[in-house]
């Protein structure tokens, strides 16, 4: 009986989500990725008329005043510090061939996080932070690290920080490819995938604010700012390859491998639209 | 290996407020990992903060307290300067200490 | 009150039911199940070559296997039709959804 009683919350919570979808106007074929952001950035304002754009990168701390004071005495003992130091600890310690991360980012590494990710014209393909983490350790002979959690949390993490507050700037160079990568990371974010037939979308576009179960859900623009995140349910950091592989679980789809194509396109598209907003990283949610 | 504790105090007039953020597994030894092994228990047992050499506040803890926890109290007294000594032990005889000044 | 034992009287019914139904069957065999079995791999194959692959496809499949393990082809072959099922279901997605998300985009 208890089961049935679930099974009926349930419905009806897909139900709800289900019927708030707004029928949006006919597509344009050609590619415009200015009028996107502008266009995305524009229904956030709509929808949230009281928050100042910067305020979005707090996700729901913005939108809930009991959360809000939940958050500011959070953040005056933030849970994500004993992940940042061990992020700052790891970034100066040399690799053993002498070298370090400093070498192999513009500007030591320091202030950069919110030039990622990058469409890089020799491979043709987007470059994530998280990535040129990984491919930093392998060139200099050390072994890369998982890219969901620890290590690289604490790396992201340490990177944000010293980015705190400088505006998102991703760039969309003038190449077919780039505009194609941009153009398959929108279709992974809005296609409706998994048992659940949810899309990205159908939870951080079309419900954000709304309370699914216990949590209120996050706005999709800033979304990336924050990242990585402490996060209370996971009882640790995450980084943004642990962020999209949960999404996929949850809506009971077989997740893709964390820095595979699909994922590398929809962060960059996922930051482009949210160009202007400030790094706020490492964040810490319920 | 940078401390597992994180103290901020700060003295207003009579009071002090103390906050602490102690880094810890805080395994209950009820779940398992992921080859389906329980974890064994790892927790604090007591967490003690000393002011002038008397405790003011003394914690005896157990597996129902979650990881990494967090801890908010305020006692009468403490001046700005004022040394605020804290430190744990848990199950397995590990332990931590710090000192911290008063704000 | 009433209700609920109405609920679980038409449960148990249905249960009676499947169960009568299943015994009427004959017994499936070790081909029957790998008939099943390759059948779900396939369709679930072609989800992953859409990128839209579901848990409960992988659960199911696994449960097939683990039954037909044990010998019991019957179990089997019903967990690898419930897979195909679900592997079908997915690719129906993948394939509804090729032109479909374009009219949720915000412009």
């Amino acid at each position: 009986m208890r089961s049935a009683i679930h099974f009926a919350s349930a419905a009806l919570a897909l139900a709800a989500l289900a019927s708030v979808a707004a029928p949006p106007a006919l597509a344009a074929d050609t590619p415009n990725p200015a009028a996107d952001a502008r266009a995305f950035q524009k229904y956030f304002i709509d929808k949230f008329p009281k928050l100042k754009l910067a305020d979005f990168v707090n996700g729901p701390y913005s939108l809930n005043e009991d959360m809000h004071k939940q958050w500011e005495e959070k953040e005056q003992f933030p849970p994500y510090e004993f992940s940042l130091d061990m992020g700052k600890e790891m970034f100066s310690k040399p690799f053993k061939n002498g070298k370090s991360y400093a070498d192999c980012f513009p500007n030591k590494g320091i202030g950069i996080r919110q030039d990622y990710p990058y469409f890089d014209d020799k491979e043709g393909k987007v470059v994530t932070l998280e990535l040129a983490l990984n491919r930093c350790r392998v060139a200099n002979g050390e072994a890369p690290f998982s890219y969901v959690k620890d290590e690289m949390a604490a790396l992201t993490a340490y990177m944000a920080f010293t980015s705190r507050g400088k505006p998102f700037d991703i760039k969309i160079p003038n190449d077919p490819r780039a505009l194609e990568a941009y153009e398959n990371g929108k279709r992974y974010f809005y296609t409706r995938r998994g048992q659940l037939n949810f899309s990205c979308a159908s939870c951080h576009v079309q419900n954000p604010g709304e309370r699914i179960r216990a949590e209120i859900l996050a706005p999709a623009l800033g979304i990336l700012n924050a990242m990585p995140i402490y996060r209370s349910e996971w009882g640790g950091m995450g980084t943004i390859s642990r962020r999209f592989t949960t999404c996929n679980v949850q809506t009971r789809g077989v997740p893709l491998d964390p820095q595979s194509d699909e994922y590398r396109d929809l962060e960059y598209y996922l930051s482009y639209v949210s160009n202007g907003l400030p790094i706020s990283g490492p964040g810490a949610r319920p | 290996m940078a401390s597992t504790i994180r103290v901020r105090a700060t003295s207003s007039g009579d009071t002090t407020e103390v906050q602490a953020l102690i880094q810890h597994p805080m395994d209950s030894g009820f779940v398992k990992d992921a080859k389906g092994e329980i974890i064994p228990p790892h927790f604090i047992q007591q967490l003690t903060f000393e002011h002038d050499g008397k405790s003011v506040f003394v914690a005896n803890w157990g597996t129902a307290v979650s990881k990494d926890p967090y801890v908010k109290f305020s006692f009468k007294g403490g001046n700005k300067g004022d040394d605020l000594k804290i430190s744990w032990v848990d199950n397995k005889g590990a332990s931590d200490t710090t000192t911290a000044k008063i704000l | 009150m009433r209700n609920i034992t109405r609920i679980s009287r038409l449960v148990l019914a249905s249960l009676l039911l499947m169960a009568a139904a299943t015994s009427a069957m004959a017994a499936a065999s070790e081909a029957d199940f790998k008939t099943a079995y390759a059948a779900a791999e396939t369709a679930n194959k072609e989800a992953g070559a859409l990128r839209d692959q579901w848990t409960v496809t992988a659960t199911a499949l696994a449960a097939a296997k683990k039954a037909a393990d044990a010998g019991d082809f019957d179990t089997g072959v019903s967990q690898s039709r419930e897979a195909e099922a679900l592997a079908k279901a997915s690719i129906f997605q993948a394939t509804s959804e090729k032109d479909a998300w374009k009219d949720r985009a915000i412009r």
